[in-house]
């Protein structure tokens, strides 16, 4: 396993969390992320053999415990202008954001 | 004894038998919140009075005339012969991680300040129609990311009753201390790693951690989604199986919640404990953990006023015809706080992406270029420092490089934890328990500002509570004792899946048998 999380490594994580820190909140950051995985790392000495599947819940989801999904029937929102109100910027029932940035991808 | 004090199922009698009313047990609740809770969370609340220092503060929003309303309409229900419901006048906090409509929503976060919810949360809808009275919404650590309560951004942070120089524990720290506190007689929290039961256990409550799926997340706001489950907060077992008993059950809003009937809680309660099998392991009474400072993993021993009186608890129950099963082997208890490092990160990081200043919530009061811009002021001005440590372990151990040595090996760590809960309670092998009985929490209550700071050593109050989270399994936390500085110390029951009742007919044998015992008579700090 890879021994700690560098510098770099931590800024492009920050990028990729559309985050932007401080360089006192980074320091903090970096360096308790670095004492969890130390802690992490306890997962690398059990022994696992092939057999031990992965375990998405602890509770087995089976059809005897699992409701059926529901229809897949659109249902309207009794009042939507409350919803788009909770947006911090509206204009005519739109939610307003800045530019999107463009990329050309290759 | 004041109202307030009262626990709710006898608060329910005296209201049947028109004793009291509803709005006299509110008023109650109300009063005793100007006593003793001071000023409630704020966002930018200033430095801390030494007033501050001596109060609970459970509260970030304190619905005062809803409250009084729904009491009304209970008192109105009453006096007309119809049945009010089964939680009746009784007085309720929510843990403002679950949205109510037209209340803040806050998940004690800057990003989520000023969001009121448009709609309620299952569990809320289901108190709130069995007729409880809900008082307001309770303070936690930043959406639910910690065990002290301390990472709040609404301050000041709850402090612990019995001795507020204490934290509560967390992140149901505004729920167990406005019970332990008699603001209110139940509360409605949630439990990630241990978030019921370590605050219940250090501030001297009952706390019950459901099965997975046995209550509805509808209107949670997300943390962990494979690990997330609400429970009550009570002072005694039978307030805790009487709101469980509420909450309970299939909801058509969350494909996650169960289709499994909800027995009768109560009618069960006074079974006894004899014949059942109840279990003692070695591997929940030493933690280990990394030392904070050389990072190296040490082993030791709990300290004996947390192991006395759960070996205590274990003679009780022994003598009321228990039979108690010592050595159960759970070898992979240790290995619960790396693999939740792991595991809960990665879905807090994929929770954590919804809030970004468009939709609703907190956004940048700074003009931005263009949205990538807006994204990540919003996300740095909103979120603590809490949220983003887990957005950046979840993102790191996730990454396609990583994964197959973290998350996916944590999935698999998880069966492992799993298995122990499984071989210990099957029916026809070796320990064929009915429950497994250890401490809540490796210590008391720690100081404000002990350990805050440091996510390692925070993550690991967590220890004996997260198998649970992992497994899926039902977890209570009752009071055993109090420990030489007159704080509580918890002690825990772990079943197999929906053994609730099981866990809860325990307890209150437990309960009952200790009910004279000197400690019982002890009061918090603030109310003495």
């Amino acid at each position: 396993m890879s021994d700690s999380i560098d510098r770099d490594t931590f800024d492009h994580l920050v990028g990729l969390a559309a985050l932007e820190l401080d360089q006192q909140q980074a320091d903090y950051l970096l360096r308790e992320l670095n004492n969890q995985l130390k802690a992490i790392r306890e997962l690398a000495a059990i022994p696992l053999d092939e057999s031990v599947p992965a375990s998405l819940h602890g509770v087995p989801y089976v059809s005897s415990v699992s409701p059926e999904l529901r229809e897949d029937v659109w249902q309207p929102h009794p009042n939507p202008e409350e919803i788009i109100a909770q947006a911090p910027d509206t204009r005519d029932g739109y939610i307003v954001v800045p530019d999107i940035p463009h990329t050309t991808l290759d | 004894m004041e109202l307030c004090d009262i626990p709710a199922y006898e608060l329910s009698l005296l209201l049947r038998q028109k004793q009291i009313s509803a709005e006299e047990i509110t008023r109650a609740c109300l009063e005793r919140i100007d006593a003793v809770d001071g000023r409630s969370g704020a966002l930018d609340s200033g430095s801390l009075t030494p007033e501050d220092e001596q109060k609970v503060h459970a509260f970030i929003t304190i619905t005062r005339e809803s409250a009084l309303n729904q009491a009304r309409a209970v008192d109105q229900k009453l006096a007309a012969g119809d049945d009010p419901g089964l939680l009746a006048g009784i007085p309720f906090t929510t843990k403002d991680i679950f949205c109510v409509r037209g209340t803040p929503s806050t998940a004690a976060s800057r990003i989520l300040a000023n969001y009121t919810a448009p709609y309620t949360a299952t569990p809320v809808t289901r108190m709130e129609a069995a007729g409880a009275v809900m008082l307001g919404k309770v303070n936690l650590d930043e959406f639910t990311y910690g065990s002290s309560n301390e990472s709040s951004a609404f301050q000041p942070a709850p402090r612990n009753p019995w001795n507020p120089a204490h934290v509560p524990g967390g992140s149901s720290g505004g729920s167990a201390s406005s019970v332990a506190a008699g603001e209110a007689a139940l509360s409605l929290g949630t439990d990630t790693a241990g978030s019921i039961r370590q605050p219940a256990a250090f501030c001297g409550v009952v706390g019950v951690k459901p099965t997975y799926g046995r209550v509805s997340r509808y209107g949670l706001i997300a943390f962990g989604s494979s690990l997330d489950c609400p429970g009550p907060v009570a002072r005694n077992v039978v307030d805790a199986a009487l709101m469980l008993q509420v909450i309970a059950g299939a909801d058509p809003r969350d494909s996650t919640a169960a289709n499994v009937p909800v027995p009768d809680y109560l009618a069960q309660l006074d079974g006894g404990v004899k014949g059942l099998r109840i279990g003692l392991s070695p591997d929940y009474f030493r933690i280990a953990f990394p030392d904070p400072q050389t990072g190296e993993y040490r082993e030791q021993p709990l300290p004996v006023d947390i192991e006395t009186p759960v070996l205590r608890a274990a003679e009780v129950l022994a003598s009321l015809g228990a039979e108690i099963v010592e050595d159960v082997p759970m070898p992979n208890t240790r290995y619960g706080i790396p693999a939740y490092f792991v595991i809960s990160r990665v879905e807090a990081a994929s929770n954590l992406h919804r809030y970004d200043g468009v939709k609703y919530g907190y956004r940048t009061p700074q003009r931005t270029g263009d949205l990538t811009k807006l994204y990540r002021q919003t996300r740095n001005e909103g979120f603590g420092l809490q949220p983003k440590l887990r957005i950046l372990m979840g993102m790191y151990v996730s990454a396609a490089q990583y994964s197959a040595q973290y998350y996916q090996r944590a999935l698999r760590v998880r069966t492992l934890i799993r298995r122990d809960f499984e071989q210990a309670f099957d029916r026809s092998g070796k320990y064929r328990l009915d429950a497994l009985l250890t401490p809540t929490t490796p210590t008391t209550a720690f100081k404000m500002g002990a350990v805050y700071g440091d996510s390692v050593l925070m993550q690991y109050a967590d220890q004996l509570t997260v198998p649970a989270n992992h497994a899926g399994i039902p977890g209570l936390s009752l009071p055993g004792g109090l420990d030489a500085e007159r704080l509580p110390v918890g002690i825990q029951l772990l079943g197999p899946d929906f053994s609730e009742d099981m866990l809860l007919r325990i307890g209150r044998a437990y309960e009952l048998a200790t009910q004279t015992e000197d400690w019982r008579k002890v009061k918090p700090l603030v109310l003495r």
